[in-house]
């Protein structure tokens, strides 16, 4: 016997995809935001994105070396990490709170779980909620206007952080408790609330006030539909989320009763479009199930509006993500896809 | 009537097809090798007998092997000469068994029993199964299941449909793409012969859509024949396997479990239904079969018709060797073959090609964690979940594996094909199930 071939159990082809492949896909699908930030927030927010995207590629690779484990960096999840929490932070934040943050994402939300693959919760959102837990005032103040923003700009003399949905929460408040504020405050509140219902075109755009990644649905979009070609994301937990926030925004979301609310704004504002086509779709963190994927989005809608109509904090997407995360262990048990030729249990 | 139905299964996937190398090569006939080892076990039931004695001479098509009980079948020459020896041999499926060496006495004789039968249609159903069974025919896909035992159902679960199965779904290989464009009056007439055995109008010839000229073909040669009609299926791995088969072209549902006479279905491949028809017509025995020698590591790529017991290394210098960079020697397709650590190993029965990889089309990765994407869930054409199934198996809890559906995984690798993180889910899973089998005879 001259020759000896290698031998494995089949089968021997295997697909183009591989886990760096498909962190590559997600990297290049948040470019376009990427741009976007630029252009509405200036430079300083490049520098933000630097700023987390390194802390989190030291800290993996840092850890790893003292846990004397294969140093991880190469399959780019730290950087998908990176950017996803710096696109949830204000322009402005002083630099070393993203560095902290990415650190906690990684050290703390990843690898004390056991590395990429082990982690419980999305470690950008962990972070973020470490963060807005530690410096809530600057994780919350959003001074940048953006380039082109005339929705902020007559916002920012009423209110002290200038998204979207906390001028709204804001103004609501006001209106519904009129005697409290002066007469200004209340002429002001309302005519925000109908300014915000005529900026859908803005909100699309992203000249508006908030993260420096979530405020443009079209760049965020074109991404998505890049992922989505590659098959990277289905369509199941976006679609899901994002219509359940639609519907319940609608159903509940108005001044004037039932089926009065503004879907779309909902939709479009705050961190939805970023929140379910690039973060509760994080495949670790998500359902392997169909059925069970469905379920998940739908959680994620109900919980955000919850919070953003309801809750203390005028955005929700964030902690629905983190929460339903949680249940996903439990969806992923009782989804179980039904076998070819299974019978129905009697 | 076909148009609007999908005619397809849930899952799947779509590796490389890798036809190109094959697909327009007639086939050509291997000559003789100098000498063959026949494993004695190549179908799947008891071991046969063997009937020659080192020293015997024989003739191509006499019986070196008698079937043993009812689920067995019995082996013949295929080659005319002296039997030289009998002895342990390394088998394709990876283990030495008992093999008979036939050295060749360079004159190609027939056996006497080889005489064409004029009026085979006339032959009563019990008279063509015994000589499907003398003729030593075992399913020729690659299961290898001999093939009478599946046309004699018990009589409380009636066939009403027959499919013969020309999808060659697996990558790489073509061998029955070609024996459809070069053979389709023998397919036919084979089909003809399961259709008097079983008593069934209804029949289907299955075949992917990326075989056009077969279809054409076989279409307007089965418009002679009563009952047959020709599908064309959606082009995705694994279409050809029994059970997603019969889902794409009756959407019933075999059972898990079950067997495709618990929903009414019978599958046979198109090759062996060539081979059903040249035993009942012409009393010839499965001595030699149609392969696809092909992959990147051969320098002629060819489908041959080549005698059974021919070593792979005979076979390979028929195809002009190995080229450089040889990694992988395997048997059978990319997806489902099973890798050789050598190539002195016989072509058997159920040898549908030998697929010879390069380093290129075999460097892997490590294996990775599961960042659980889902895909191998989205896959799985039987609707499994074979991260779950692999990890259960990883950690020993086979009870709770086989509630998920363990026993139900018909190995198609097509999670570990698609797994991003290079993952052996198929190899824990095949493990799994061979430890569950094993306890429970241990129980019974």
């Amino acid at each position: 016997m001259d020759k000896l071939f290698r031998v494995s159990s089949s089968p021997h082809l295997y697909d183009k995809d591989s886990v760096q492949k498909i962190m590559l896909y997600v990297i290049i699908a948040l470019l376009p935001a990427l741009a976007g930030s630029f252009y509405f927030f200036g430079p300083r927010a490049l520098w933000v994105v630097a700023a987390t995207v390194a802390s989190c590629v030291i800290t993996e690779a840092v850890l790893e070396k003292m846990m004397k484990k294969p140093v991880t960096i190469n399959d780019l999840s730290a950087v998908v990490t990176g950017m996803l929490l710096a696109y949830n932070l204000p322009a402005e934040i002083p630099i070393w709170m993203p560095v902290l943050g990415g650190i906690f994402a990684i050290g703390i939300a990843k690898q004390a779980f056991g590395g990429l693959g082990y982690n419980p919760v999305n470690p950008a959102l962990a972070a973020r909620a470490f963060m807005l837990a530690s410096w809530p005032v600057q994780m919350t103040v959003f001074k940048t206007l953006p380039r082109g923003g005339t929705l902020s700009a007559t916002m920012v003399d009423v209110f002290s952080g200038a998204t979207p949905l906390n001028a709204l929460k804001q103004s609501l408040n006001i209106v519904k408790h009129a005697d409290a504020f002066s007469v200004e405050k209340v002429v002001g509140a309302s005519r925000t609330i109908r300014a915000l219902q005529d900026s859908y075109s803005d909100l699309f755009f992203g000249k508006v006030g908030g993260c420096l990644g979530e405020t443009s649905a079209i760049l965020l979009l074109i991404g998505a539909a890049f992922l989505m070609y590659r098959r990277i994301i289905g369509w199941r937990i976006p679609f899901t989320f994002i219509a359940t926030v639609g519907i319940l925004a609608w159903m509940f979301g108005g001044q004037a009763g039932l089926f009065s609310g503004d879907a779309i704004f909902h939709i479009l504002a705050g961190g939805l479009i970023l929140g379910a086509f690039f973060m509760a779709t994080d495949m670790v963190t998500s359902p392997i199930t169909p059925k069970g994927q469905i379920y998940f989005g739908a959680g994620c809608g109900v919980i955000a509006i919850v919070i953003r109509l309801i809750g203390g904090y005028p955005e929700g997407v964030s902690y629905s993500i983190l929460l339903m995360n949680l249940t996903v262990p439990l969806l992923n048990r009782y989804t179980k896809p039904r076998i070819l030729g299974e019978r129905k249990k009697k | 009537m076909f148009g609007l139905k999908k005619m397809t299964f849930k899952g799947g996937a779509h590796p490389p097809e890798g036809k190109e190398f094959t697909e327009h090569k007639p086939i050509e006939i291997m000559p003789s090798p100098q000498q063959v080892i026949i494993p004695v076990q190549q179908h799947i039931g008891a071991p046969s007998q063997v009937l020659v004695q080192k020293g015997d001479t024989v003739k191509i098509g006499d019986k070196i092997c008698e079937a043993n009980g009812f689920v067995s079948l019995p082996v013949h020459a295929s080659i005319s000469g002296k039997v030289t020896k009998i002895g342990e041999f390394q088998h394709p499926l990876g283990m030495k068994t008992q093999a008979i060496v036939i050295e060749n006495d360079g004159v190609d004789t027939l056996s006497d029993s080889i005489q064409p039968n004029e009026n085979y249609l006339n032959l009563s159903p019990d008279e063509m199964k015994n000589r499907i069974r003398e003729a030593g025919i075992s399913g020729m896909g690659g299961a290898s299941f001999p093939t009478h035992v599946k046309l004699s159902p018990p009589k409380d679960k009636p066939i009403d449909t027959l499919i013969l199965n020309g999808a060659e779904c697996e990558p790489y290989l073509t061998a029955d793409h070609r024996l459809m464009l070069e053979y389709p009056d023998d397919i036919l007439k084979g089909l003809q012969i399961f259709q008097k055995i079983l008593n069934i109008k209804r029949a289907y010839i299955a075949i992917e859509n990326n075989k056009p000229d077969a279809i054409k073909l076989v279409r307007k040669k089965a418009s002679a024949y009563e009952g047959i009609s020709v599908v064309g299926l959606n082009v995705k791995y694994p279409q050809g396997a029994e059970k997603q088969l019969i889902y794409a072209i009756t959407k019933r549902q075999v059972p898990t479990g079950g067997l495709p006479m618990d929903v009414g279905c019978l599958v046979q491949n198109v090759g062996t239904a060539r081979a059903v028809y040249q035993a009942v017509a012409e009393n010839i025995p499965l001595y030699q079969r149609v392969a696809t020698i092909t992959g990147a590591g051969v320098n002629e790529t060819k489908n041959i018709l080549v005698r059974i017991g021919t070593l792979f290394k005979d076979v390979i210098e028929f195809c002009g060797g190995y080229k450089e960079n040889v990694s992988k020697l395997i048997m059978g397709g990319p997806m489902m073959g099973i890798a050789q650590y050598t190539d002195e190993v016989p072509v058997i029965k159920g040898t549908s090609g030998i697929l010879v990889l390069d380093q290129a089309a075999t460097k892997r990765n490590e294996p990775l964690p599961c960042i659980s994407c889902g895909r191998c869930v989205d896959t799985c054409p039987m609707g499994l979940m074979p991260t779950t199934l692999a990890e259960l198996v990883d950690f020993e809890h086979y009870d709770q594996a086989v509630i998920l559906g363990l026993m139900d995984c018909i190995e198609c690798g097509t999670c570990t094909f698609i797994c991003p993180s290079r993952r052996n889910l198929l190899q824990s899973i095949r493990f799994g199930k061979f430890k569950v089998i094993r306890q429970r005879r241990k129980a019974s």
